[in-house]
């Protein structure tokens, strides 16, 4: 018995001992920071954008056609980064753009991750037949290919905003969370902590807020910042199918148009790779949060290296 | 004593684990040997650095950790610092292990007859119909019936899985077999069974054995010299007898007293104060905050294991 | 082997049969609760596309006929279940009079060989790569040399595929462009023509395995630090097993089986993905042909080839589900356990 009462002693001096240094600021992960800052700064592109420039000039026949960026010959200082065959600037393009495409993706990446909470902690807290049917459902949905679906929906509906388009990605983005929420509850609801407070008849909400959420922060946030690019790359693969509201433009619009003037075959790489870049520095800003994310909620991934 | 007849040996064996806060000393200048056909047990409460020892006998200490001087001498060769390739021939057919969490030391996708054979396989030339009716013998050496051989092992129940590892561990009849609290996690009956069992092959096959534990009274059963460890230093050495009939060192009396009994109900002593934290040990003792016999002499100098005679070693001022 | 148990192969294939359900009933569902009637639109939407009318009053019957336009919404519904369930959905749009599914059936070959190479060599390339980044003793010049095989995780297949077209094809002119085959090669079974066909399919299956890859290796770094980790590693180790024997029996073993879940969740989202690749590249597969048919208007053949592509997906993963139990034994026992 006395061994026991000095285990947790002892247990109680040892681990502060290895909790201290880089460790005490998880959320300083280098990833996650860097992929921060990338989005933060495309974020920032499409806000400032509109005070330097002129936005109309997004839109058709607002500029001279197949102008190349100002470093080449034949571009002109009015349209550095060139303009396309309908006679759209580049850069105005991407400023509106960017933004209309983050925005799609986080509306529907935020509401595949309420319905994903609701679900998953209802399933994970809750148990049997209703957790038993939430798994079944989410096992079947998640493994339906999606663009699918929505190209057959799409091709139907004519998409009037990116806000119609937000909803229609949201119908496959809740999947993801659910799992992973229901998962999460379920081991959180073993812990000590937590079974302390339902032994003391704490409300539930209180539980599940207090106890609960702090614990899955960093999961919730990789799971976001996974839904938003998943959602993003869904709109965009639409958008390049040119099933995407075609009023906006937005990158994958874009995308659609190069392909169907054939830029790439005629050479105007100034068309076709600005929206690409944008999109994988986009995609890869999120995936260092993410991958960042997954780091500081699982501290064992952090590798080798940096104890060795 | 000649060398030959210690089976193991450990000299000044110092383990450091390097963590961003600095250097835990998870064991420090341990010196302990192993007679032939001797079981030694070491005990202390769980953190204390028992298994640390355990873990760099085996060369198995993992990183952050690192065995940082010392030696570990098996049959008089040293093997802190052997090349993996010679590790790995010592490895089973000298050195085996009894590992702690019997629930999940077997791989549980894999039958229990592969997982013993890969063992036999790694080191002896024993194959086919050989190799079956080896591993078929050493289940029933451990009491297991026969049909445990095509099992996996979540078919068998926790008493069961540990038997299969003692089975496994004297599959090469090893010099020495380190045996990292093989009855913990057991239900008590279970316990009994699994003690018995190891007994029983040990008694058969003349193995040594490194016996961890943290329970005082299954290691009064079943060992022959105890030895007692705080902090990642060791404090009392010596026979099993010796030591419950005169324990000298005060950490050891406690955990004596710890043992329940049913003859007399003892009133629960707990010993006020905390460890010291690892990484930066007080000078002097390192029992100093929970000795309830400390004095000045005990914050300053730091106790050598002293021998009282017959064989009994402790490390404390007031024997000093 | 523990084996299937009947109860396990009876969930498995309900679940199948509920995947297939989902899907197409949101592919029927969705545009009638945004208060569109899909069938009208796209009578009315060829009709603007297409100046003849010659089989214009053909095709609206064939349409009323099959779809039964007037009927109420669930018997609409019913039949269409039958559709999917024959695989008979009348005519196409584009090219009346030829059914929809003979359409479909020339590219089914040609998708389905890119999907499995392209799957399955993604998947062991990225956990053989993940499995060697998360093992403690691989070798450091390797451990620094495998993160860079990560570099095109993030980029959508298809726009991957993009810049392979615009460099290899364009600029270095090394490989074909677009298309399944030359024009110049007898298709058959003969030499030239599948050589001609393996170098036409090297651009697609680049473009998905090599940004596909780099999620297997990531999620399989994971599973093999947690694997090196666990009791039976250490166990293996102090067994003194050859380095090899304890990484395949002990590791990859081990770890590679939730990954191998995450190849059946995964597979929706590969065929997504591919649909996008075979446009790009005008692969002659079902992907391109969907292209095609929405470019066209073609309504039959985009609910044929959707819905098909649903049924392979789910059959997939069923196919993985009901191989599952053959290499985790306890999968039976779980199961058993919880339901």
């Amino acid at each position: 018995m006395a061994a026991v009462a000095s285990n947790s002693s002892a247990q109680l001096t040892q681990t502060p001992a290895r909790r201290t240094g880089v460790r005490d600021m998880p959320w300083l992960n280098a990833k996650f920071v860097a992929g921060s800052i990338v989005i933060l700064l495309t974020l920032l592109f499409g806000l400032l954008g509109p005070l330097f420039w002129n936005t109309d000039l997004a839109y058709t026949a607002s500029s001279p056609l197949n102008l190349p960026p100002a470093w080449v010959e034949g571009g002109s200082p009015d349209h550095p980064l060139g303009t396309e065959s309908n006679g759209r600037d580049m850069l105005a393009q991407l400023i509106v753009g960017i933004p209309a495409s983050l925005k799609v993706g986080v509306v529907a990446a935020s509401i595949g991750m309420a319905v994903g909470i609701l679900l998953g902690s209802t399933a994970g807290y809750v148990g049997g037949w209703p957790d038993h049917i939430i798994r079944t459902i989410t096992d079947s949905v998640i493994t339906i290919p999606s663009l699918m679906v929505l190209i057959a929906i799409a091709a139907y509906v004519s998409m009037p905003d990116t806000t119609a388009m937000a909803l229609i990605l949201a119908l496959f983005a809740w999947p993801g969370p659910t799992r992973l929420i229901r998962s999460q509850v379920l081991t959180l609801r073993e812990r000590g902590y937590v079974r302390m407070a339902l032994l003391s008849n704490v409300p539930t909400l209180e539980i599940m807020l207090v106890e609960m959420v702090p614990n899955m922060l960093p999961w919730l946030a990789a799971s976001l910042t996974g839904g938003i690019s998943g959602a993003i790359l869904g709109e965009t693969g639409l958008e390049a199918l040119g099933l995407g509201p075609t009023r906006v433009p937005s990158l994958g619009m874009i995308i659609n148009y190069a392909l169907n003037s054939t830029a790439l075959v005629r050479g105007m790489v100034w068309w076709w790779l600005p929206p690409i870049i944008a999109l994988v520095v986009i995609f890869t800003g999120f995936f260092l949060m993410t991958i960042g994310l997954d780091e500081i909620a699982n501290p064992r991934l952090r590798g080798y290296s940096n104890v060795k | 004593m000649s060398s030959d007849q210690k089976v193991l040996e450990v000299h000044d064996l110092s383990v450091h684990y390097f963590t961003p806060g600095g250097a835990v000393i998870a064991a420090n200048e341990i010196n302990l040997y192993v007679k032939a056909g001797e079981i030694v047990g070491l005990v202390g409460e769980s953190g204390c650095g028992k298994t640390t020892v355990a873990m760099s006998i085996l060369q198995m200490v993992s990183a952050p950790g690192r065995i940082v001087g010392g030696e570990v001498r098996i049959e008089g060769r040293d093997i802190v610092n052997l090349p993996e390739r010679e590790l790995r021939k010592i490895r089973w057919r000298k050195l085996a292990l009894i590992p702690q969490g019997a629930m999940n030391s077997l791989n549980p996708v894999i039958k229990i007859k592969e997982q013993m054979e890969d063992a036999i396989i790694a080191h002896e030339r024993t194959r086919g119909a050989a190799l079956r009716e080896k591993v078929l013998r050493l289940l029933n050496d451990v009491g297991l019936p026969e049909r445990v051989y095509s099992m996996y092992p979540h078919e068998l129940s926790g008493g069961m899985k540990q038997r299969v590892c003692i089975a496994m561990a004297v599959a090469l009849n090893p010099a020495i077999i380190i045996a990292d609290e093989p009855t913990s996690a057991l239900d008590v009956v279970v316990q009994r069974v699994v003690a018995q069992t190891l007994l029983d092959v040990k008694s058969r096959l003349g193995v040594s054995m490194v016996m961890i534990g943290h329970d005082m009274g299954l290691q009064a059963q079943m060992v022959d010299r105890v030895a007692v460890m705080y902090a990642g230093n060791l404090m009392e050495v010596g026979p099993v007898e010796s030591i419950f009939e005169q324990p000298y060192h005060p950490y050891t009396r406690l955990l004596i007293d710890a043992i329940p009994s049913t003859k007399q109900k003892k009133p629960l002593k707990v010993t006020e104060g905390l460890t010291h934290d690892l990484r930066n040990p007080p000078p002097g003792c390192c029992f100093q905050f929970r000795c309830p016999y400390v004095h000045d002499e005990c914050r300053q100098k730091r106790p050598v294991l002293k021998e009282m005679g017959n064989d009994h070693y402790v490390a404390c001022a007031q024997f000093n | 082997m523990a084996g299937l148990t009947r109860g396990y192969l009876i969930q498995r294939i309900l679940m199948w049969i509920l995947t297939i359900w989902i899907g197409v009933t949101l592919t029927f569902a969705i545009p009638r609760l945004g208060g569109s009637d899909p069938t009208t639109a796209m009578v009315l939407a060829m009709m603007n596309l297409r100046g003849y009318v010659e089989n214009a009053n053909q095709i609206i019957e064939s349409y009323k006929q099959s779809f039964g336009l007037n009927d109420p919404v669930y018997i609409q519904y019913i039949r269409y279940l039958g559709h999917v369930v024959r695989f008979d959905y009348g005519f196409s749009f584009a090219r009346f009079p030829t059914a929809a599914w003979d359409i479909v059936t020339p590219a089914l070959p040609w998708t389905l060989g890119l999907l499995s190479v392209a799957s399955v060599l993604s998947f062991i390339i990225g956990v053989t790569i993940g499995s060697l980044m998360g093992w403690r003793r691989t070798p450091r010049w390797l451990q620094t040399i495998l993160p860079t095989s990560l570099t095109f995780t993030s980029i959508p297949y298809f726009m991957f595929g993009i810049f392979l077209i615009s460099i290899i094809a364009f600029k270095l002119h090394w490989l074909p462009a677009t298309g399944g085959y030359s024009m110049s090669v007898n298709p058959g079974w003969n030499l030239p023509f599948i050589k001609d066909v393996l170098l036409h399919a090297i651009m697609p299956l680049l473009s998905i395995v090599l940004t596909s890859m780099g999620g297997w290796a990531l999620g399989m770094r994971g599973l093999m630090i947690g694997v090196n980790n666990e009791d039976y590693f250490l166990l293996a180790q102090a067994k003194g097993l050859s380095p090899a024997r304890i990484f395949f029996r002990y590791g990859i073993r081990n770890a590679i089986l939730p990954a191998l879940t995450a190849f059946a969740l995964g597979l929706g989202a590969l065929v997504g993905g591919s649909t996008l690749v075979e446009w790009i590249f005008a692969y002659p597969g079902t992907g391109y042909t969907l292209y095609r048919s929405i470019q066209d208007q073609d309504y039959t053949v985009i609910q044929t080839i959707t819905n098909l592509m649903i049924v392979i997906t789910a059959t997939g993963v069923l196919i993985l589900d009901l191989l599952y139990p053959l290499v985790d034994p306890r999968i039976t026992y779980k199961r058993s356990v919880s339901s």
